[in-house]
């Protein structure tokens, strides 16, 4: 197997057994990036010569040494561009690291590469980004998913042995499913914020993609944990995340959520979910209807407590301090005016006037209050649940992949296919996908994605749970036929 | 029409702490423009604001102070408007749940102005406040000739917010408000709270209405005053601009208008449109914030406050009000005196001697209190030297003047000087009856009973004495001898 196509843990057993240098598999690297990324544009930029630096003084003994791991273009990583795919930044450059990043570089891993992503994360298909499409490895002409499309395609493409994205509503976990990759979203405050650049504060929360889930462990392990820059983040204890892995699933409760399983959902997923769900059962997890009746409501409440947040954390852009900056401006107004109508794109302005408007005096009780009263039901729904079973499984995403173009007259279309996976954000908790079969649209193959929802700060056990299935399936070792 | 005017304060006050509210940058003023910043007081993209604890704790300290509600949880929301200052183009401050609730600023006699403490309408009155919050202050502009630059040096420095209720009836409680709360805010070490250095500033909210109407007048806002006289000033004139107003019949307007200190006179700066919209919400980048945590180590660190010192001074040194409030008035002052009177047989004249020689000496030389060259022991020796009778007062006031210029202790310069005085009755009655028999002339007018021919024998003594000798022994053993 080339090296590009290894996973994390196998490239780092070479890296560490020194069968392999990690300025070769960065050149290795970026030999397939520059093989296959034209077809898939998955990169925003890299910096091979800044990767080989780090590389130079790489410990290959630490937990990621010498492996590189691509960044959602929205982290900032100290004198690499970070333009969250927006004109606005374009041509800045990040003047510190992020947390992530330097937990990153403690492990031993080198930040290598800028993902593309919808404009300041807000899509779910990566066709807001100012600086072109990403494609979806398994049928260039569909979409990846999205808002951090680009690392979830440079890892089903092996541009990357695994890539760090960000989620908010889905932004992980939906590229991961319609990539045929392993995506997760840790609990709220499991991972520090610093350095990312904010969509909506109390959602994001920054995750890895990987080839299995074992890489996903390695990851997590790296980049959790409590910082002191960020207020939000919990003082948790960080535990091996791979000390389950292998366990088997008896007495393991799964929860089925009947909310979940609904008119709407494409057939071919509808049913490799369920065969899935047998497959466990099969695998000695017991099975349990639960409900979450809040649900319904999850998308509703979403787009008014995200896009609320959102028009405070864009405000800064305004091309005083850094950015792009309007030409020849008559006066302030017109500064400020012409530099985010120049600066921003469609869908970003979208969600800005409309949290503008639901934080609007008049509007707020009546949206932002009631939003935040619905969030603690959806919570409760969860935490009840939990009571009764250890992880929920359901479908990531309604669909697959959908044709690139399809959707982007249509926002509130294009809001659903967030559907699964947007509650688990409201409610703070871990999820991850994983692949769990292909439907057949056109005569191609297109990954369907298994989500596991899990209790606040039980990455462990739902990694393990991830685990049990990917270890008795096929479903991760396919790879996309590129050339 | 009598028009009477009622006057509101909001307060900006910079704490004192050593970096800035959200960040690790130093609070230091006078570093070049832009020297303390950092991603996150800078707004770059995806820094985030950590909390600096102890602003916290001072504002919970100034609230305690001024007999405030301290509620067990606050919290922090974002101000939302866009301005060049304002990195993140939202303040981070405290809308609803703010650290301290009502509480007053008790006005006493002698924070009024001076031409004003005669008359005083309501001694004794208590200015309730609002609420006080913590918030982050905004940068500062620079306006070049065809541009403008930005100072972020200030940005994110915490700045409390000092609201009081709209129960201030004229500019002489203005003065005497700010004059009580600038002293505690001192007290407390949360600021220096300068106002011409910009470490206290203030919004005057103003209007006048027709007495026996219940309703506020037309509220106009006035900025940009730096000094505490400056806003007594500014008051005195907007009053009587809108006085005149309405006597001429005109319509106030909602505004905001600017003083002028050299011209003497309001300018207006802008007409309040509709009131802005500042969509208010909690910031999620910031947990709510339980005061319980810390209520223990700010109790600890209340100190006793003006008001109560000038109350101790009165009853356990006997001083009269004046002084007492004198000497309360500066924290430094203060405990100068306190630890002066300590050692003092009598306190009172360690008082007078701080109020009357001490303060001048002082302001002559142009010094504080800090650096005063006589120590409070010091001062002590001397207060009682002239307590027991070794020297004289106005020996006293030579054996002052050399002890501030030197800093030599009172006994040395008495010694050193000789100027103890001689109380020994032997020496003294041998050097009266040596004067006695020099002076037969005064005695015999003295006899003949004209009394102040005493004075020219008393003189004899204090010659023959070298000026050594006590005057009131050496009076009273003349009067005795001569009645023989
Ligand atoms: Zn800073």
């Amino acid at each position: 197997m080339e090296l590009p196509a290894l996973s994390l843990a196998d490239v780092q057993a070479r890296l560490r057994a020194k069968e392999v240098s990690p300025a070769e598999v960065l050149r290795a690297l970026d030999a397939r990036i520059g093989q296959v990324d034209p077809q898939i544009h998955g990169y925003l930029s890299r910096d091979l010569d800044a990767a080989l630096a780090c590389a130079e003084k790489a410990d290959v003994s630490l937990p990621l040494g010498g492996v590189p791991i691509a960044i959602k273009d929205v982290i900032n990583v100290n004198g690499e561009p970070c333009t969250a795919a927006s004109k606005i930044l374009q041509g800045y450059r990040a003047n510190y690291d992020a947390t992530v990043i330097r937990k990153l570089r403690a492990a031993g891993a080198i930040p290598f590469g800028r993902c593309n992503l919808d404009e300041f994360a807000m899509g779910s298909s990566t066709e807001n980004s100012a600086f072109g499409h990403t494609r979806n490895p398994w049928d260039t002409s569909r979409i990846p998913g999205g808002s951090s499309g680009g690392s979830a395609a440079v890892v089903a493409a092996n541009e990357a042995f695994a890539a760090l994205g960000s989620d908010t509503g889905g932004s992980i976990r939906q590229p991961a499913a319609l990539c045929g990759i392993v995506g997760l979203k840790p609990t709220y405050g499991r991972v520090s914020r610093f350095g990312l650049i904010a969509f909506a504060s109390s959602l994001d929360q920054i995750g890895p993609f990987t080839k299995t889930v074992r890489d996903a462990a390695l990851v997590l392990n790296a980049i959790a944990g409590r910082d002191p820059q960020d207020s939000t983040s919990l003082d948790e204890p960080v535990p091996d995340h791979t000390a389950l892995l292998g366990r088997d699933l008896h007495g393991v409760r799964l929860g089925m959520p009947r909310e979940y399983f609904i008119e709407g959902l494409d057939p071919q997923v509808d049913a490799a979910v369920r065969a899935a769900v047998k497959h466990y059962e099969s695998l000695g997890a017991e099975i349990v209807e639960v409900s979450l009746p809040n649900t319904e409501h999850a998308v509703g409440v979403y787009y008014i407590i995200a896009t609320a947040e959102a028009s405070a954390n864009l405000a800064r852009f305004d091309g005083v301090r850094y950015g792009h900056r309007a030409a020849d401006a008559t006066g302030l107004l017109d500064h400020y005016g012409r530099t985010r109508e120049e600066g921003f794109g469609p869908e970003v302005k979208r969600r800005i006037i409309l949290g503008t408007y639901v934080l609007s005096s008049g509007y707020y009780d009546a949206f932002y209050l009631r939003a935040q009263k619905v969030r603690t039901l959806i919570r409760r729904d969860f935490s009840e649940a939990f009571e009764k079973v250890d992880a929920i499984i359901c479908p990531t995403s309604p669909e697959v992949a959908f044709k690139a173009g399809d959707r982007s007259d249509d926002p509130l279309k294009m809001y659903l296919a967030d559907i699964f996976t947007i509650a688990t954000n409201l409610a703070g908790i871990p999820g991850l996908s994983i692949p769990c079969g292909f439907a057949e649209v056109d005569g191609r193959k297109l990954p369907i994605g298994l989500q596991l929802l899990g209790k606040p700060f039980q990455e462990s056990q739902l990694l393990q749970i991830a685990h049990a299935y990917e270890q008795s399936t096929d479903w991760h070792k396919a790879r996309p036929a590129l050339v | 029409m009598s028009l009477i005017p009622t006057i509101g304060l909001e307060v900006h006050v910079q704490l004192k702490t050593r970096s800035k509210m959200f960040c690790a940058c130093p609070v230091e003023y006078g570093a070049g423009p832009n020297a303390h910043t950092c991603p996150v007081c800078l707004g770059y993209p995806g820094a985030l604001p950590v909390m600096n604890e102890e602003a916290l704790k001072m504002s919970a300290l100034t609230g305690l102070m001024l007999g405030c509600a301290i509620p067990e949880v606050c919290k922090f929301d974002r101000k939302n408007y866009f301005y060049p200052d304002m990195p993140k183009n939202y303040q981070i401050t405290q809308f609803d749940a703010p650290i301290c609730q009502g509480g007053a600023v008790p006005l006493h006699d002698f924070a009024y102005p001076k031409d004003a403490q005669k008359s005083i309408a309501h001694p004794g009155k208590k200015v309730r406040l609002t609420r006080i919050h913590l918030e982050e202050d905004v940068a500062k502009s620079q306006h070049f000739e065809t541009s403008t630059g930005i100072d972020f040096n200030r940005a994110g420095t915490p700045l409390m917010e000092i609201v009081s209720e709209p129960e201030i009836d004229t500019p002489e409680e203005a003065f005497a408000y700010l004059t009580a709360l600038q002293q505690i805010l001192v007290y407390g070490g949360v600021s220096d709270a300068d106002m011409e250095r910009g470490q206290m500033r203030c919004d005057c909210n103003v209007s006048v209405r027709p007495e026996g109407q219940a309703e506020l007048g037309v509220k106009i806002e006035i900025k940009n005053m730096n000094s505490i006289s400056g806003v007594r000033r500014a008051l005195a004139y907007e009053i009587e601009r809108q006085t005149a107003a309405l006597q001429r019949g005109e319509t106030l307007i909602q505004s905001t208008r600017r003083w002028d200190d050299d011209a003497g006179q309001t300018f207006q700066m802008r007409v309040k449109e509709s009131s802005h919209d500042y969509r208010y919400f909690p910031d999620p980048d910031l947990l709510p914030v339980k005061t319980s945590v810390f209520m223990d180590e700010v109790r600890a660190r209340r100190p006793e406050l003006p008001a109560e010192k000038r109350e101790r001074f009165v009853t356990q040194f006997g001083c009269t009000d004046y002084d007492a409030s004198v000497l309360a008035s500066d924290q430094a002052l203060a405990e100068y005196f306190d630890a002066a009177a300590k050692g003092a047989t009598k306190p009172k004249s360690v008082a007078n001697w701080i109020i009357n020689d001490l303060l001048s000496a002082l302001a002559a030389a142009g010094k504080i209190i800090a650096d005063c060259p006589i120590s409070a022991h010091a001062l002590d020796e001397l207060v009682n030297l002239i307590e027991a009778g070794t020297i004289s007062s106005s020996q006293g006031k030579t054996v002052f003047a050399e002890m501030f210029a030197s800093g030599k202790p009172a006994a040395q310069i008495v010694e050193e000087k000789g100027l103890k005085q001689v109380s020994d009755l032997g020496a003294i009655e041998a050097l009266c009856d040596q004067a006695i028999a020099a002076s037969a002339k005064a005695v015999a007018e003295y006899k003949a009973g004209k009394a102040q021919a005493i004075n020219s024998i008393k003189g004899q003594v204090m010659k023959l004495s070298q000026g050594k000798a006590n005057p009131v022994v050496v009076s009273e053993i003349l009067t005795r001898k001569l009645a023989e």
